[in-house]
């Protein structure tokens, strides 16, 4: 039966990384660019919740509707002012600069809120569960996590494919210089990949905050865990993103059924086992 | 190759009167012979300079080398690792391992940590070298994570609070500490060497062509018979094993490991990128230049604490905004000199 529980939660946790992987993949899917700092938006989004829960008493849930906007403007200016410039040369350049913002969100993060490790309290819904069967119980936090998770990612097929944003999306990734020749300003349209990226990284920070502690040096193994889970589903596919999110939650839990020690390195080993046998992903696109 | 060299000859006697085709420059010259001299005083480092300055020197030559071999790597050959950290690391856990359990003296060790970067690079790059670009990058921190997670399980060498060198193997290097020191130092001192030396002539070679070619075109220079994969599984190989060596050597000097501390991304990769970024990427000089500038700014901002990484990371992002080149690149395109000239060049007689 622990085993049965070990995969039901990892399943779960598995949305979670989905969440973390998801923003992850949108802007490689629109611009090509690997963000090495997203991890460490997630970890700033989760201290702006902090911040935001602590100064209006809000709800962590309800802080989103601050915390989100919030998030996506900063990406927003952060990819016209700092990312649009590295565009277009190589990929060098675009990954540098991402390195380079990486050390200073945990630094500055480490100068503004110590190196203490911090939480956000949602209430009752943290210790709300449901007995699915004897020996089985879901907690609704990761129940919910998951939903939304799902949510997220079926919103952002629907932008991607039924709205005139994602049209501007595809076409300026099929090719930016044409795109440009049919109005579409790409530097603005990266812009607002990046900011629905960091919207989601906000929903994908608040999670975080509620469910685990976190620290300024938090961000990279968010980065990594949402990297894993795009690359064991396969490029380009959101819902196969999702699917790796699954397997990544499983592997973790079952590996630290098995030993503790054994939680975060059975996560990687199955990532490499997939690169290995199925280099382009359990569920590569179809091209 | 062959038709191509035989082209070259034909034209080359006809035009030998008049043309020369050389590679140093008066300026290459007077920097190969400050560099003799420069390596001289250095050699003559223990007699000239304190205990704590000859730490500091040591410290110098291992991000010289890290630094000049991630260039190799990022720089030359299209190979952006985030994961060096993984065979720096891997150095410290060798040295530690062969000298405790097999009792290998330390030096020795440090030349076997060579032989198991290398074969540790070998196993990983089929792995890695499936992913592309950027995913290369964050695909060498993942392998570096499970290099940090499986030597934390490693109860015999203090699982993950780490351990220290028993005195007694710190002390067959030389009971004196002071020649000890010294031994470790010139260690430090002939292995960066070697690392820069691997690198120039490297870069001097068929395959630094190779690579020159593969960076400005893959398909063209597929197309001209160079193996792509070999040549870069080649570099990514050979800069691991010295990096591991480096690794090695680093923790001969610090004397205890942790996984934290010799998986640390921070130490062994996010300061290597921010010098070769800030001195110049895709030049030799880079890495000195940039090394200096590193621990100039360190011995006078380190006091600042985190500060002193937040103006690190904003520097490395303003230059490459600003100057990709870097401050080498920036010298070198002004003045047009190459200390340690790679290209060959038509001269008139």
């Amino acid at each position: 039966m622990d085993w049965v529980n070990a995969i039901a939660q990892g399943i779960l946790l598995g949305g979670l990384y989905a969440l973390f992987a998801a923003g992850l993949s949108l802007i490689f899917g629109v611009m090509r660019l690997v963000n090495i700092a997203h991890g460490d938006l997630i970890v700033a989004a989760a201290y702006l919740a902090l911040t935001i829960v602590q100064i209006t008493g809000l709800h962590p849930f309800a802080a989103a509707i601050i915390v989100v906007p919030l998030m996506a403007l900063f990406g927003y200016i952060l990819q016209r002012l700092l990312l649009n410039p590295t565009l277009g040369k190589d990929f060098l350049s675009p990954l540098l600069v991402t390195f380079g913002l990486s050390v200073i969100l945990q630094n500055g993060l480490l100068a503004g809120f110590t190196a203490d490790s911090r939480r956000l309290s949602a209430g009752a819904i943290e210790t709300a569960s449901f007995d699915i069967m004897p020996g089985l119980t879901l907690g609704a936090l990761p129940l919910l996590m998951f939903v939304v998770a799902v949510a997220v990612i079926a919103g952002l097929e629907v932008i991607f494919s039924r709205t005139s944003l994602g049209r501007a999306f595809r076409a300026t990734s099929d090719d930016a210089e044409i795109a440009q020749l049919m109005a579409l300003d790409h530097h603005h349209v990266y812009g607002l990949a990046m900011a629905l990226s960091a919207g989601i990284v906000a929903i994908a920070g608040i999670f975080l905050a509620i469910r685990t502690n976190f620290d300024p040096a938090s961000g990279p193994a968010r980065l990594i865990f949402g990297f894993e889970a795009v690359i064991i589903g396969g490029l380009g596919n959101l819902w196969g993103t999702l699917a790796g999110g699954v397997v990544l939650g499983v592997s973790q839990t079952l590996g630290a059924q098995i030993s503790p020690g054994w939680q975060l390195l059975a996560g990687h080993l199955v990532f490499f086992l997939v690169l290995g046998l199925r280099p382009r992903g359990l569920f590569p696109r179809m091209d | 190759m062959s038709s191509t060299s035989i082209g070259l000859d034909i034209k080359g006697t006809a035009m030998s009167s008049a043309y020369a085709i050389e590679r140093s420059t008066p300026t290459s010259r007077v920097a190969a012979i400050m560099a003799l001299v420069l390596v001289a005083g250095l050699i003559a480092a223990p007699w000239w300079a304190g205990r704590a300055n000859l730490r500091l020197l040591g410290e110098i030559y291992t991000f010289v080398a890290l630094s000049s071999l991630w260039n190799l790597l990022a720089g030359y050959t299209g190979l952006v690792s985030v994961g060096q950290q993984a065979f720096v690391g891997l150095g410290g856990y060798t040295l530690f391992g062969l000298t405790i359990f097999t009792g290998v003296p330390p030096l020795v060790a440090v030349a076997l940590a060579g032989v198991i970067g290398g074969a540790g690079a070998l196993l990983l790059a089929p792995l890695l070298f499936r992913l592309q670009g950027a995913y290369f990058a964050i695909g060498t921190w993942v392998a570096a994570e499970v290099f940090r997670l499986s030597f934390a399980q490693v109860a015999a060498l203090g699982g993950g609070s780490g351990t220290s060198l028993p005195t007694a193997i710190v002390v067959s290097i030389a009971a004196d500490r002071s020649l000890r020191e010294g031994l470790i130092y010139w260690s430090a001192l002939a292995l960066t060497l070697v690392a820069l030396g691997f690198v120039i002539a490297l870069l001097r070679s068929r395959t630094g062509l190779a690579l020159t070619a593969i960076r400005d075109s893959e398909i063209a220079s597929e197309s001209c018979g160079i193996n792509i994969a070999w040549t870069k599984i080649l570099v990514y190989v050979a800069t691991a094993a010295i990096s591991t060596m480096v690794g090695a050597l680093i923790f001969l000097q610090k004397l205890r490991i942790s996984p934290e501390a010799a998986f640390s991304v921070n130490d062994w990769t996010a300061f290597v990128i921010f010098i070769v970024v800030i001195g110049g990427i895709g030049t030799i000089e880079g890495p000195l230049v940039g090394t200096l500038v590193f621990f100039a700014l360190r011995e006078t901002l380190a006091n600042l604490g985190t500060t002193y990484l937040l103006i690190l990371g904003a520097v490395a992002i303003v230059v490459m905004l600003k100057a990709p080149k870097g401050l080498w690149g920036v010298v070198a395109d002004r003045f047009g000199i190459a200390l340690v000239p790679i290209r060959r060049q038509v001269k008139t007689r």
